[in-house]
């Protein structure tokens, strides 16, 4: 934490915390107590007069069947883009390992995605799945079936899950791979000379060793889907079509900008804060995890 | 070149552990003393008082004509060399000895001047000195370490276990460059270490630490021949000096042990100890093998150690349990369970008084 | 590997390859769409191979946008997109240097207060802050400014943690050395801590500069001034004007432009890009 030799007391140090405090106080504690107060209060539409009103705004949002429907909605989603963004990184990731030539040159095209802006993302699926022009919606009708995102819930959702997916295919593969990387060879070898054949060794040595990596992706990709995919959804769906990939983020950002619903964008946030928390302290006990290894 | 004075100089901790209890010394003008002692014995943390890097509890700490006490390393007039060498791992070796006179605003030419002749001295090349540290050998790091400590032209060089790093065979070429250098230059040096055979041969004088404590300070000889307390004696010299329990006899001539063999103490006896009890030390070296003695002791053989140069016999005094080593000269064919005749002259026996553990001497 | 079996290598290289179209894919899509005129780009089916017109699409799309609009083209919020990238990895990169600096190398009260400050920016993202930083800025009157797009941004913990795990290992001797050759504490930093730390810096950059080129939301909340506007900003726009007149053309062109240079700095800064992504998630 603290080195043993250090420099003596001057103000030195309050001058060098100085940026980032004053960065973090304003932009980030003064915004999220104002959250928490705000969430406490219901202000009429001009902002003349507000009302204490305790828990009324939580109140109303658990009786909102809409947020409910997007809580659901988001835990579906995120469920889904992890489980194929980290399923299709885990295979193409055993795969790279196995081959001893090319890992380096399979890498380097597979992790680019990574670079790519989640609403270019959602332009370039969109644009492949545009109903009367896009390539793949044109081949889809072409073997009979009619895809149309801006009609259909299940399609719409099925398309930002897509999108969100492929750009994290890169981070998990390389996480997955160096997972991977790090496993002892003389633990595979070992195997082999158990009898153990490669389909095999994968899944009695080589996942279980994973679960570490595994379940730090899992938190990530879960933070990624519920928080980093806003750009993604607004420029694919923009939460339709009738809420079907309205998710929390998307839902404050559409209540607060849109609605102008202070109080209840407020408790949202609030809620969303809950969210965040919960999975960092998650991730914290992965390193915990981490270091007992 | 500088005196360094030390009166008085104590260390507590914050968290109220006294790391040093007190250490008076005076260093003469380009002397060379060693620091030495075990590990965690305050050595170190001595040295790094005197350097400025631990602050002084209590006591006044001199250099030259000056009280260093509140002074910042840089204005105590030091150079330091580090156990890990401590060099700037991104600059060049020439960087790295220039650094110091940078800050101080010396003139490019005098730096170039001054790396150039401590480069010289050091034997590193032209083209060592445009290498970073991570390309040069141990050995090379050690010497750019010493010169970054050489070109400052300090009145005092500290020395931190400058050595414990290198291999053994380095260690001991290191060892002499050290001394020669230091010889040289007639710098006034101190130098940590808690290797004793470093000790012996590089210090004019050694000073023991233990605990916090001095236990003896003195000439490499004076430590060996006459060590003021039982952890001196045990710490100096290898193998380590064998003790016993003893006691002096009524008359203050003899000494048994265990109850068994009287030694004659010789010089007259120690009188003014008669029936006192007290701890034998005799050095493996000062044992010799006799064939027929009245006053030799039998020892029973349990290991033998051939070194070629010497053998070291292990085994137990007579029918006791009380550890014994031997050291004989050239080969020597003994074998365990053998018992053989050892005698001591009275000048080697070291006696030690059990509860204060310091060194007794006849009148 | 640990045996030999040819067929299951060659098996390997066809799924990775397989792989690596899926995921190519879209940008070759993409591409293509770039590459044609905006005629070709309204029958069905659209091509799959490049067309002769990408030098006249980028030419659209640098200097004219869309037909029917502004008539400004991206240049500027490539410019735009720059500038906050830059500030917004260097603001970053500067700030969690200091911090990280006093966190680790001085012992002064509320010391562990700050720390904690810092800590807890990891859980306020901006996703769930977003109308009340939204007043504090405008309060500011950093609407539809560069300081606006980037400052609210700059506060990381990430950061910071990675830096003090850097200097965590930088062994005490040095700076030890440094004091006795009486460097105080800012030569300290300037003089061996950053250039000890430049290779984490460099990794840092990577990873924040493509955080910052593709930050999406934010510039979206405080900007309302077209010059002000980023480029996966103007995507979004093209992508609502394209409901009524589709110039997928110069749409993908400009997609093409957005995301050219964090990939470029993706592909060809690749190690310091991995290490980057290591480091910041320990």
């Amino acid at each position: 934490m603290l080195k043993n030799v250090h420099f003596g007391p001057s103000v030195l140090p309050f001058l060098l915390v100085l940026p980032q405090i004053v960065v973090t106080l304003v932009f980030f504690i003064w915004p999220a107590s104002q959250a928490l107060y705000q969430s406490v209060l219901i202000e009429d539409p001009f902002g003349l007069k507000t009302e204490f009103v305790w828990f009324k705004n939580f109140e109303e949002l658990f009786q909102d069947p809409l947020y409910w429907s997007s809580f659901e909605i988001t835990v579906v989603f995120s469920f889904l883009v992890a489980f194929l963004s980290m399923s299709f990184a885990l295979l193409l990731a055993l795969f790279a390992d196995r081959v001893i030539k090319g890992t380096g040159v399979y890498r380097t095209l597979l992790i680019w995605p990574y670079a790519v802006a989640p609403v270019t993302a959602g332009a370039l699926w969109v644009f492949m799945f545009n109903p009367t022009l896009g390539v793949v919606s044109y081949a889809l009708s072409a073997l009979g079936y009619d895809w149309n995102h801006q009609l259909s819930g299940s399609e719409a959702m099925a398309l930002v899950v897509m999108a969100s997916a492929w750009k994290q295919v890169a981070y998990n593969f390389l996480f997955f791979l160096a997972g991977l990387q790090s496993i002892p060879r003389s633990l595979i070898e070992a195997a082999a000379i158990d009898g153990a054949g490669p389909g095999r060794r994968t899944i009695d040595i080589i996942l279980p060793l994973l679960s570490p990596t595994t379940f730090f992706l899992l938190v990530i990709n879960i933070v990624y889907a519920f928080f980093e995919t806003f750009g993604v959804i607004h420029a694919v769906t923009a939460g339709g079509p009738a809420g079907a990939t309205n998710t929390l983020v998307y839902k404050v950002f559409n209540d607060g900008f849109v609605g102008l619903d202070l109080g209840g964008s407020a408790a949202q946030s609030v809620i969303l804060m809950i969210i965040v928390i919960g999975l960092t302290v998650a991730q914290f006990k992965y390193i915990e995890k981490k270091v007992a290894y | 070149m500088a005196r360094v004075i030390l009166e008085g100089l104590r260390k507590t901790y914050p968290n109220g552990f006294k790391a040093i209890h007190g250490v008076d010394v005076t260093i003469e003008e380009g002397e060379f003393l060693v620091l030495v002692g075990p590990s965690g014995c305050g050595k170190s943390t001595l040295l790094r008082m005197i350097a400025g890097l631990e602050s002084i509890t209590e006591g006044q700490l001199r250099i030259g004509d000056r009280v260093v006490n509140n002074l910042e390393p840089s204005e105590r007039d030091i150079a330091m060399v580090f156990q890990n060498y401590a060099l700037y791992p991104h600059m060049s070796v020439y960087k790295n000895m220039a650094y110091g006179l940078k800050i101080m605003g010396l003139p490019k030419s005098e730096i170039e001047e001054r790396v150039k002749k401590a480069a010289a001295i050091l034997e590193l090349t032209d083209e060592q000195l445009t290498r970073k540290p991570r390309q040069l050998s141990g050995g090379q790091r050690q010497r750019v370490a010493m010169g970054r400590a050489i070109v400052r032209e300090p009145s005092v060089f500290l020395f931190d276990e400058p050595l414990s790093n290198l291999d053994a065979k380095l260690r001991v070429q290191m060892r002499l460059e050290i001394k020669s250098l230091q010889a040289n230059l007639g710098i006034t040096s101190i130098y940590v270490t808690h290797d004793q055979v470093e000790a012996m041969t590089l210090g004019q004088r050694l000073m023991v630490l233990n605990a916090g404590n001095v236990e003896q300070l003195g000439t490499p000889i004076e430590l060996y021949q006459k060590p003021a307390s039982l952890f001196v004696a045990g710490f100096i010299g290898s193998p380590a000096m064998n003790f016993a329990e003893a006691k002096i006899d009524e008359t203050g001539e003899n000494i048994t042990i265990s109850g068994q063999a009287a030694l004659p103490l010789g010089n007259g006896g120690m009188p003014e100890y008669s029936n006192k009890n007290v701890i034998l030390g005799v050095r493996p070296e000062h044992l010799e093998l006799v064939a027929d003695d009245p006053d030799a002791v039998p020892m029973t053989v349990a290991m033998v150690e051939q070194l070629g140069a010497d053998t070291l016999v292990h085994g137990h005094f007579g029918e006791s349990r009380s550890n014994l080593t031997v050291r004989l000269d050239g080969i020597r064919n003994v074998k365990s369970g053998e018992v053989l005749a050892i005698r001591v002259t009275p000048d080697h026996l070291h006696i030690f008084d059990p509860d204060s553990e310091r060194r007794l001497e006849g009148n | 590997m640990v045996e030999n079996r040819p067929l299951l290598t060659f098996f390997s290289h066809i799924m990775l390859i397989l792989g690596v179209v899926m995921i190519a894919f879209p940008i070759w899509i993409m591409f293509v769409a770039a590459s044609h005129p905006e005629t070709r780009m309204t029958q069905v089916p659209l091509p799959l191979l490049p067309g002769g017109f990408f030098f006249e699409n980028l030419d659209i799309a640098l200097n004219k946008g869309l037909s029917g609009q502004s008539g400004e083209g991206v240049a500027r919020m490539l410019f735009n997109s720059l500038l906050m990238a830059l500030m917004i990895a260097v603001g970053k990169i500067v700030i969690s240097l200091l911090s990280a600096f006093a966190i680790v190398y001085f012992r002064f009260p509320f010391r562990m207060f700050f720390f904690w400050m810092i800590f807890i920016t990891l859980m306020l993202p901006v996703e769930v802050r977003i109308l009340p930083t939204y007043e504090v800025v405008a309060n500011l009157g950093m609407l539809d400014s560069y300081w606006g797009l980037s400052i609210p941004l700059i506060a990381s913990a990430t950061a910071t943690f990675m830096f003090r795990q850097v200097f965590l290992t930088i062994p005490d001797e040095l700076l030890e050395a440094a004091r006795i050759d009486g460097a105080g504490p800012m030569r300290f930093f300037w003089d061996i801590l950053v250039p000890m730390s430049r290779t984490n810096i460099a990794a840092l950059f990577v990873i924040l500069f493509i955080y910052g080129w593709n930050q999406y939301l934010w510039p979206l909340l405080i900007t309302s001034e077209p010059q002000m506007y980023t480029v996966v900003m103007g995507i979004k726009q093209m992508l609502e004007a394209a409901e009524q007149a589709p110039e997928w053309n110069v749409i993908m062109m400009t997609a093409l432009l957005a995301m050219l240079p964090p990939i470029c700095v993706v592909i060809f800064m690749q190690s310091l890009f991995v290490r980057g992504l290591t480091e910041t998630e320990k």
